[in-house]
């Protein structure tokens, strides 16, 4: 369960004003270099159109492209397995690395497998994972979760590294030079992979036409992990389905330009089957997703592609940092997607936002993101989890709004109050006061000076 | 051609002067424009805030005042786009679905509608432009930096025709201030730090004033260049298009 809401940790982040602005600037600088990639594209627009359109079909025909997906991958020798939700899907997991008792295990970047809890599942059954994305080996390490879905510690420092380092990796103390921390990241996994026996990596796009599987990354662990490993396990959700192959050619030029604007990803590699006296299992999960293509409204947050540009662009998540977003996929996308799989533990989220638009903007598959954040909060309201004080403000603000009469009245007292007991409004009490002036109050409203000189 | 002025509630109470400007910039270009007088608020506050079922009075009310009119304007794009998007009433669907179609936030009227080309208006000081979300992502207002687009901005457009004066160049030019309703107080302190950053951008490229389309964005920006004894002013672009030097 949660601790703080996503307001309470943002004031907590906000604290240190130095390393929020730092979080701020790296992560504009982010969005700045996806612009600058986008604009060299002049097709940017449409792309972004085909590949709405694309997931649009696909989630319309869900059901018959994971189906012909499954034939294909099965054909190919790929073992699919299929779970309704996270529990399912790390039972299975469990099940095929205790069938071949395997001790060593790499992971690489899975959102999926952050979303299902599976490393901590995995640790209650004595068996421990190594996470090889740099990212999330830094936060493992620090028994952190991972910030931001395409960079995963984005919220620690060079010098928050160094001593996380210094600690698991015995590296000096006090050397920040990135050179230095990620060579020794390097020779750190490097042993893990040459010693991994059993792979499992997320999945980025799976092809119903082909039954393969792409695997996006920059650091080639995905690959390193699975080309030395005897077990590659790939999870993925049922969203991830496309078609075809050649739509590829639409969903990879804009998957790295949106996320961190580079052209393609330093890997996008194609599993298509097993390599000789290898096992290769898939497992295509559920986990509320068929839930939530059941809600009008709500469905194509499932064209996600996990780039994080709405992260990026977000001046919340910017200045509020992941961890308050408390959930394994934060920013907009993750108030979207969370209220659906726990609407009461997620009821914040929706709200975490001042609905400015920048993230249905940036998204490549064109989601209605801030749209959709309107929505869940009259859902959320509707449901009962709107706290009773606001409850009441509300009620109390529509009555007045309501009436003429009242509005007039109320208006005239709030300005008087204003104007001769400004402490009643300027105090600890009110939030708007703590950091802001109140505006200084009138003599006369519009309507009575409209009635004095236009009537 | 009738027109009728539609004014958001804190305007009406708060900022006065912002609603003269916007009525008498019309009458400027020949219009007769009335003011219903017993509007209150669009019902924004409480739909943002996820009680978009406590808005039929508000909706009711609205279509009430707005009835038959040729064109409605508005100097807050936030408040139009609220109308556009939501304004609807059991009583009469037909005339909310009219009035959805004739609300205009006043730079969109006056750019598209009234194709002003010429201003008499003198404003010699720096401004820095404000590009308040629902105005410009809402209702297209203004080309957003997300889009690989042409750009082009109403706002902008009509600034330009101001004697005088000069418009900085932002760092960020479309960043949210954080206003957002009442998110300004269930997330006070993003909210405020969003304010801060986007004050010092205009401060540090050396704007005297920031205007904007929407006092929302003003009011909360006005609250922090305040409390840090900000020389930096704020003004509604009503006002700046409606100044002369006398």
């Amino acid at each position: 369960m949660k601790v703080q809401d996503h307001a309470q940790a943002a004031a907590q982040f906000i604290k240190d004003e130095e390393r929020t602005d730092w979080h701020d600037e790296t992560l504009w600088f982010v969005r700045k270099k996806r612009d600058l990639a986008a604009h060299g594209i002049p097709e940017w627009e449409q792309l972004r159109e085909w590949a709405s359109q694309i997931k649009d079909h696909t989630l319309s025909n869900l059901s018959h492209y994971l189906e012909s997906f499954e034939q294909k991958a099965t054909a190919n020798g790929i073992r699919v397995h299929w779970a309704a939700d996270g529990e399912e899907h790390n039972r299975i997991v469990h099940q095929i690395i205790a069938d071949h008792d395997l001790k060593r295990i790499v992971k690489s970047k899975s959102m999926l497998t952050e979303e299902c809890h599976l490393n901590e599942y995995l640790i209650q059954k004595g068996i421990s994972v190594v996470d090889t994305d740099l990212g999330e080996r830094i936060v493992q390490l620090r028994k952190e979760a991972p910030s931001h879905i395409v960079l995963p510690a984005i919220h620690l420092k060079k010098q928050d590294v160094s001593d996380t380092f210094h600690d698991f990796l015995d590296t000096e103390k006090g050397n920040n030079d990135p050179q230095y921390l990620t060579e020794a990241a390097r020779q750190h996994l490097r042993d893990y992979f040459i010693a991994s026996e059993l792979a499992i990596t997320g999945v980025n796009f799976a092809i119903a036409e082909t039954g393969g599987f792409v695997v996006c990354t920059n650091e080639g662990n995905a690959d390193m992990g699975a080309h030395t490993a005897n077990v590659h396990i790939a999870c993925m959700g049922i969203e991830k389905i496309i078609p075809k192959a050649e739509h590829l050619g639409v969903f990879l030029r804009l998957l790295a330009r949106s996320a961190t604007g580079q052209p393609v990803t330093t890997y996008s590699s194609h599993f298509h089957r097993p390599r000789e006296g290898q096992e290769m299992h898939l497992v295509i999960v559920d986990n509320g997703r068929t839930r939530q293509l059941g809600r009008a409204d709500f469905r194509n947050s499932l064209k996600c592609i996990r780039c994080a540009a709405c992260f990026n662009t977000c001046p919340v998540y910017r200045r509020s940092g992941g961890h308050s977003y408390h959930t394994a996929v934060a920013g907009p996308i993750g108030s979207i997607l969370n209220p659906n799989l726990d609407m009461k533990a997620n009821a914040d989220l929706p709200f975490a936002s001042t609905l400015c638009g920048s993230c249905s903007n940036v998204c490549p598959v064109k989601i209605d993101i801030h749209e959709q954040l309107y929505k869940w909060r009259q859902v959320i309201v509707q449901a009962g989890y709107a706290p009773v004080s606001k409850k009441l403000g509300m009620e109390g603000m529509a009555a007045v709004l309501s009436s003429p009469a009242l509005y007039h009245f109320s208006g005239k007292m709030g300005r008087t109050t204003l104007k001769y007991a400004p402490f009643l409004v300027n105090n600890g009490f009110n939030p708007w006061y703590k950091q802001r002036d109140m505006p200084a109050p009138p003599a006369e409203s519009f309507g009575e000076w409209y009635q004095k000189n236009r009537s | 051609m009738k027109v009728a002025l539609f004014i958001p509630c804190y305007v009406d109470q708060f900022y006065p002067k912002a609603a003269i400007a916007t009525l008498e910039l019309l009458e400027k270009f020949g219009l007769e424009v009335s003011y219903p007088k017993n509007q209150t608020c669009c019902g924004q506050p409480m739909a943002n805030s996820g009680f978009e079922h406590l808005t039929k009075g508000c909706n009711n009310l609205f279509v009430q005042n707005f009835l038959g009119y040729d064109y409605i304007v508005c100097p807050s794009g936030s408040c139009v786009m609220h109308i556009k998007d939501h304004l609807h009433t059991e009583e009469n669907e037909a005339a909310a679905q009219d009035i959805r179609t004739k609300v205009y936030e006043l730079t969109e009227f006056l750019v598209d509608v009234l194709k002003i080309e010429k201003l008499e208006a003198s404003f010699p000081h720096k401004v820095g432009l404000h590009q308040s979300c629902h105005g410009q992502r809402g209702l297209k207002l203004s080309q957003m930096t997300e889009l690989m687009a042409e750009p082009f901005s109403k706002p902008g457009h009509l600034l330009s025709m101001v004697n005088g004066l000069e418009l900085v160049e932002l760092d960020r030019k479309d960043e949210c201030c954080g206003f957002g309703g009442t998110f300004c107080v269930t997330e006070e302190a993003v909210s405020v730090k969003m304010g801060k950053d986007r004050v010092l951008d205009h401060e540090r490229n050396g704007a005297e004033y920031i205007t904007a389309g929407d006092l929302s964005c003003l009011m909360h920006m006005e609250g922090i260049l305040k409390r840090r004894g900000s020389k930096v002013k704020i003004i509604h672009i009503a006002e700046i298009l409606n100044h002369h030097l006398s």
